[in-house]
């Protein structure tokens, strides 16, 4: 289409106008904001700014690629020109150089996808089967005698374990099967040592691990022989492969999952600061236990003291001497009271007595009249006029003669 | 308890602590006799000092197991 130059007062835009324009568009264009790309890594250019420059062709096409300086930190792939990566990023333009480009913020080498979905496909067919079922799962030893290991001899792996080991439960016996842990071989090997272990050291728990890698790196541990070998060995297994957030089917399959090998060696142990409180909390126990035990004896053996006490001679004499005593007391208080009860008769009799006695009488003003003989005369018969009477009275006596007697 | 027990100084960690805690849970449960009391008071003491020496003593054993199935020391690398 010819443009019509007619026109007085076309609408004219500055570059950068128009360029923030077509930004604005490719921007607003959520497919564009979200996309993956494969693609073959060429002009790889790694400034010291630390961003990181390239371009993806294919075979008829070519993007501009740059991934920033905080995310190329987090890049596990080593990337070098003529690498099939698949990126993920957002596209946009770079208004001076007026090109669009990604902006990539997560990368993979190309086929990754591919094992990913293999991963998934196994996971389903293992699940499937119930190798990862939490049913299956074996509690662990508290603790194990013998922990078999199966890494790289040479690992930092085997390093990290060991000086867990050391420094959390030196008392436990370490029996090492040494495997490589990636590469081809690495999976058919992993999973005969996991049955050698069982079969010729019976160890109590069994970790199997390896350091951090790619993907691809940790691809034996998602290896069904060695997932079917972990499910099926006689001693529980503790998985650590890897980092924190990497997952692999071995890890599903064993009975508990650590996050690194130094996780798996501290999940296999008790710590032995707490087997040496464990160790104080029973000798107290033991002593309380035993001093219960022997006040108990003490107990009992009073009372058969007494028991016995009271059948022993001694006792028995004892007893008769306090019977004796009592008897004793009670008889000195018996006579006590008698002597008393008589005493007051002889008081009371006294009285009596004292009423009789006839000088008490003559002190009434009562006479006694005795005759010459000295005879009492009691009565009028016993005596004739003209004779002599003695008449006592309280304070003396006086003869006279009877002059008269009356009736 | 065993009729005959073993010599403390022939028990592992775990044997140790094993006949301890049933020592333990015996003691709590029926009564005895004094003298009876008094020797698993001393059996349990000889036990937990055993369990300390294992502990103040442990050091790590590593082992490797070879192809020919065959349990050898292992030479460490540091």
């Amino acid at each position: 289409m010819e443009p019509d130059f007619s026109t007085i007062n076309p609408q004219v835009y500055s570059v950068t106008d128009l360029t923030a324009y077509i930004r604005a568009i490719l921007e607003s264009n959520e497919n564009l904001a979200n996309v993956w790309v494969s693609g073959e890594i060429s002009n790889l250019s790694r400034p010291s700014s630390g961003h990181i420059y390239f371009t993806l062709k294919d075979a008829s096409a070519s993007l501009r690629c740059v991934i920033w300086r905080e995310q190329a930190r987090h890049l596990s792939a080593a990337l070098r020109d003529g690498m099939a990566v698949e990126a993920h990023g957002t596209i946009s333009v770079y208004e001076q150089g007026g090109q669009y480009q990604l902006y990539v913020d997560g990368l993979r080498a190309a086929g990754e996808g591919l094992l990913y979905q293999e991963f998934l496909r196994l996971k389903a067919k293992l699940e499937a089967e119930g190798l990862f079922d939490e049913e299956r799962k074996r509690p662990l030893p508290r603790l194990p005698k013998v922990i078999g290991v199966v890494t790289s001899a040479t690992g930092a792996a085997f390093q990290d374990i060991l000086n867990t080991l050391r420094v959390r439960c030196p008392l436990v016996e370490v029996v090492l099967s040494p495997v490589p842990v990636q590469g081809e071989a690495a999976p058919v090997l992993i999973a005969a040592a996991v049955e050698a272990l069982n079969y010729s050291v019976n160890p109590d728990v069994i970790i199997i691990g390896r350091g951090g890698g790619s993907l691809e790196d940790l691809w034996a541990f998602n290896d069904e022989r060695v997932v079917r070998a972990v499910a099926a060995s006689k001693a529980p297994v503790i998985s650590g492969v890897g980092h924190e957030t990497d997952f692999t089917l071995t890890d599903f399959a064993a009975d508990l999952r650590a996050p690194t090998p130094t996780g798996a060696a501290v999940l296999a142990v008790p710590d032995i600061a707490d087997l040496n409180t464990e160790l104080r909390s029973f000798s107290l126990q033991l002593s309380l236990l035993a001093e219960s035990g022997i006040d108990e004896k003490r107990y009992e053996l009073s009372e058969n003291a007494h028991r016995l006490e009271s059948l022993s001679p001694r006792w028995q004499v004892r007893q008769g001497m306090q019977r004796l005593d009592d008897l004793s007391l009670r008889l000195a208080t018996g006579i006590k009271t008698n002597l008393r009860t008589e005493m007051a008769r002889l008081v009371f009799i006294g009285g009596r007595l004292a009423v009789l006695d006839p000088q008490n009488v003559l002190r009434r003003g009562y006479a006694l009249v005795r005759d010459a003989s000295g005879a009492l005369v009691a009565s009028i018969l016993k005596v004739k006029l003209g004779q002599t009477v003695n008449v006592l009275l309280q304070d003396g006596s006086f003869d006279t003669s009877v002059k008269e007697i009356k009736k | 308890m065993p009729k005959s027990p073993a010599s403390v100084q022939d028990l592992s960690y775990e044997q140790a602590l094993a006949e301890l805690e049933a020592l333990l849970s015996t003691l709590e449960g029926e009564s005895r006799d004094l003298e009876g009391t008094m020797a698993m008071f001393e059996r349990g003491k000889a036990l937990i000092a055993r369990c300390q020496e294992l502990l103040e003593k442990a050091d790590l054993k590593v082992k490797q197991l070879t192809a020919d199935g065959e349990i050898i020391d292992l030479e460490e690398q540091d």
